[in-house]
């Protein structure tokens, strides 16, 4: 660690900085008492789960927490040069001309969404250059061509035309890259970037996290990166600040950190990311094969040319390009691949919500039978249905508002005709102490539940038929890592006595390589490389394979792979 | 953009034929026609009239061909700028109709700009300065607006106007302009008295697109891009106005296509109160008596305005949003 950049003073420095939401009934203190400090050249990392304060803080540093949000106590001190008198940021009015006159110009902040940050009807090059006219600092002309020139700064290729363009052009990877550019237009002092990585793949995260460092290094910059991701923390952080319900619990340098975890929470992080991590080794050993219950052969999906007398053909991806693979009872395959390798589309294809336009789905029945999946009518499908069951991504858009708890759970049981009445409610609270959830909790709606939970909700759904294969897309995903670990152990603990087998869709090599037996990596709708999961992680055959492990962030600061400076 | 409206208005082309079908076909489904309608309102007043002469009354108006050669005929005529002859009237439909659209065309267009100014503005209040007090009062005016129906508040007016100011509200000329030629002086007569209809027509409307106005802007003020916008220190105002405002407008343009048939058929009952020289109460006549092709002139007409209308919107939104542009 160097302690020399300690000397030159923090550029911000902030006090016991407190934001409270003043709510009808309660005060949330979602920032309580922190303090920290940002040091030109140096990266300060924010790691902590959602709900922990991270994002308000940083928007503290710019007030703009939404109402009713407000800084209740405390200091922010920028200096906008070392030996400047310093300034209280807290201390401004938030909508007056002083606030203004930092946000952008001294302070500017990269947001987590990159498809929503950016205005949707604004060409790319007007949002950058936007805010050096906004400062003065420009003329309308000169500021959108520095516009071209942050964006090849920002290694767009072609920034001429990108400049052009629209934010719905760009691919998730290049908007954020857009937004990147647009923080660095007016040459910021500090960037502040809020989980800029975390709706990205882990190919374009590892690109953007190399660009982050060196714009930091060329420029100086002091860098607020919010994570909770512990991989990224360790391949980019200098400093580590851990937050745990609006408190810091624990600050030091990175490598001290994960040498000498002291906080209890800070040690079950780390644990967690341990054990979701690609240093372990896997975790599942490959199953002795038991009969099949699936076999995907030479799938297709295309979509027809879509092309009128005045357009030019498009054509829509992802499409599959037959794929094919077998999957054994009580096993459970991954499927790995970055958005838009076209995996979600192959579990829709195989629960039959989209129609695969050639190739077979022979699925072995309970009884024995087998039947093709892709050519089955709707009342047949039904049946089949009951049998294949889907979790997906989003726990709090996947359960329906205004049905309880048991409605939800209940209702594959009641629309097969299965279960109605009392035998309903006692299956429903059969399932819930299942899933680790008390069993009296039906009558209560998913709002009254936190993510983890509702994910139990939506597993014990997928489970109240009985099913054989669940297809689990994404099911992991929205959840924070010490969660995630969570329902993987429960899934797993289930399987052996309901009799499940999984097809587990992440783009996540960790989950996969702690949750599956077997993986299949995907890449432009075909399959590059499958076999067992200990091959694929440890000595993958295929160089796309091989790019996509060296991208995952690697939770041990000694080796900072992605980057290096 | 060229191409985007060349498909629309190519797609306008079908759409004008199937509603002139329909539009001949309602009107024909109505039992009797003109010749029978004629002959009771004659024998309401005393005098009987004699089955050959109805005939020949069929015989000379067409009346007698079957549906698809009436049918025909009209169309042809309609493609050739002839819109038939008004039984009623004794007159050709286009000498009768010409000026009364035209108004009724005015009256809609300034109906809708009147709206719009209203509406974009409160709204806009409404969303920004969400439960203060100006906006509960008038979130309260609009919800008032949209209660009441057109016509008691016509009523209402012209009552006010001849008891409080001892003027006639209704009309949109005075006596001496009525019939006379155009002139600059009718101009101002007719923007004297349209304000009356304009604010009857304009207020429901305006309410209800300043509840969908303070909707959509609600929707986008949460909007990260919202934030990011902030975030680069731009003002409130500058920020407000280029970003959320704009994507707002969105719904707010596509509006017009269902405003401007609103505007006309409500038109019809207000017109009627206040005697309005506009298509809607010689409609409702054309239609009572079974005038055909007065009836049927109107109804295309109108319906061609919309269709017309929603182009425009579909237009203007495409300029707005890029996306459309783009799809």
């Amino acid at each position: 660690m160097d302690t020399d950049q300690h000397d030159t003073p923090p550029v911000l420095e902030v006090r016991g900085l407190s934001t409270h939401f003043l709510l009808r009934a309660m005060t949330l203190k979602a920032v309580d008492d922190v303090s920290f400090t940002l040091h030109p050249g140096r990266i300060l990392c924010i790691v902590g789960e959602s709900g922990s304060g991270k994002s308000i803080t940083a928007r503290s540093l710019l007030q703009i927490v939404s109402p009713p949000g407000r800084i209740v106590a405390g200091q922010v001190l920028y200096r906008a040069t070392p030996d400047a008198a310093p300034v209280d940021i807290a201390q401004l009015p938030a909508r007056g001309p002083a606030m203004r006159a930092l946000r952008g110009h001294d302070i500017a902040m990269v947001f987590q969404e990159p498809m929503t940050s950016l205005s949707p009807i604004h060409k790319i090059g007007w949002q950058i250059a936007e805010g050096l006219v906004a400062h003065g600092m420009m003329t309308r002309k000169q500021a959108l061509a520095r516009a071209v020139d942050l964006l090849r700064q920002v290694e767009i290729p072609n920034p001429e035309q990108a400049a052009e363009k629209f934010p719905f052009e760009f691919s998730g990877g290049m908007r954020q890259r857009a937004m990147i550019a647009m923080a660095l237009a007016c040459n910021p002092r500090v960037l502040i970037a809020d989980e800029p990585t975390t709706a990205l793949d882990v190919t374009t995260q590892a690109e953007i996290l190399r660009l982050i460092r060196r714009l930091q290094v060329e420029q100086g910059l002091a860098v607020l990166f919010i994570t909770h991701d512990m991989g990224v923390v360790a391949q980019i952080a200098d400093d580590v600040l851990v937050m745990y319900h609006g408190r810091v619990v624990e600050a030091a340098p990175v490598s001290d950190l994960f040498a000498n975890p002291r906080h209890s929470y800070t040690i079950r992080l780390l644990e967690a990311a341990q054990k979701l991590g690609m240093a372990a080794p896997p975790a599942r050993a490959a199953v002795q094969p038991g009969p099949r219950l699936l076999e995907v052969r030479d799938v297709m999906l295309t979509y027809p040319a879509q092309g009128s007398l005045f357009r030019k053909t498009v054509q829509p991806a992802p499409t599959l390009q037959g794929i094919s693979f077998d999957l054994h009872e009580g096993e459970n395959l991954g499927i790995v691949g970055e958005s838009g390798s076209g995996k979600t589309t192959l579990g829709n294809c195989i629960i039959r919500v989209l129609q695969p336009s050639a190739g077979s789905i022979r699925y072995t029945r309970r009884d024995g039978t087998v039947e093709d999946l892709a050519a089955l009518d709707r009342d047949a499908l039904r049946a089949a249905r009951r049998e294949i069951r889907m979790i997906v991504q989003d726990p709090f858009a996947s359960l329906n508002p205004r049905m309880t708890v048991e409605q939800c759970i209940g209702e594959p049981l009641l629309v097969n005709g299965i279960l109605q009445g009392q035998a309903l409610r006692d299956r429903v609270a059969q399932l819930l102490t299942m899933v680790g959830l008390p069993g009296d909790i039906g009558s209560r709606y998913p709002h009254a539940f936190s993510g983890g939970q509702r994910q139990r909700i939506v597993i014990a759904r997928a489970l109240a038929l009985d099913p054989r294969l669940i297809i689990a897309d994404e099911a992991t995903s929205a959840l924070d890592v010490t969660l995630r670990g969570q329902i993987l152990d429960l899934l797993l603990e289930l399987q052996p006595r309901l009799g499940l087998s999984f097809l587990f869709i992440s783009h996540d090599l960790g989950v996969i390589r702690y949750f599956c037996n077997r993986v299949a990596v995907m890449h432009r709708g075909r399959i590059v490389e499958i076999g067992p999961t200990e091959q694929i992680c440890t000595a993958p055959r295929e160089a796309y394979t091989q790019r996509l492990l060296a991208a995952v962030p690697e939770a041990t600061p000694q080796r900072r792979t992605l980057v290096s400076v | 953009m060229g191409r985007f409206i060349a498909r629309r208005l190519m797609g306008m082309v079908p759409f004008i034929l199937l509603v002139s079908i329909t539009v001949f076909l309602l009107i024909k489904l109505a039992p009797g026609d003109f010749a029978s309608n004629y002959a009771a309102s004659l024998a309401a007043s005393g005098e009987t009239v004699d089955d050959s002469m109805l005939a020949d009354m069929r015989q000379r108006y067409g009346l007698d061909q079957p549906l698809i050669v009436q049918y025909w005929d009209w169309m042809r005529g309609v493609l050739q700028g002839d819109f038939g002859y008004s039984f009623q009237w004794q007159q050709p439909v286009v000498s009768l109709i010409g000026e009364r659209i035209g108004l009724t065309l005015v009256l809609s267009v300034s109906t809708l700009l009147f709206t719009w100014a209203v509406a974009l503005p409160i709204g806009v209040y409404s969303a920004v300065r969400r439960y203060s007090v100006g906006a509960y009062l008038v979130t309260l005016i609009g919800f008032v607006g949209l209660a009441i129906p057109g016509f008691l508040m016509a009523l209402i007016l012209m009552f006010v106007g001849v008891s409080v100011f001892h003027t006639d509200v209704g009309g949109l000329f005075s006596a001496p302009y009525a019939n006379a030629p155009w002139s600059w002086a009718r101009v101002v007569d007719l923007a004297q008295h349209m304000w009356v209809p304009m604010v009857i027509l304009g207020t429901s409307g305006a309410a209800s697109l300043i509840r969908i106005m303070r909707a959509n802007l609600l929707d986008q003020l949460n909007q990260p891009y919202v934030d990011t916008a902030r975030a680069k220190g731009l003002s409130e105002f500058t920020l407000l106005v280029r970003y959320p405002i704009r994507v707002a407008l969105n719904p707010f343009v596509s509006t017009l296509g269902f405003i401007l048939p609103q505007l006309v058929s409500g038109s019809v009952i207000i017109s009627i109160v206040l005697n309005l020289p506009t298509a809607g109460p010689l409609l409702l006549q054309a239609l009572l008596g079974q005038d055909q092709y007065l009836a049927g002139a109107f109804l295309l007409l109108l319906c061609s305005l919309t269709v017309l209308g929603t182009l425009i919107s579909d237009i203007l939104l495409a300029l707005l949003d890029p996306r459309i542009r783009y799809q």
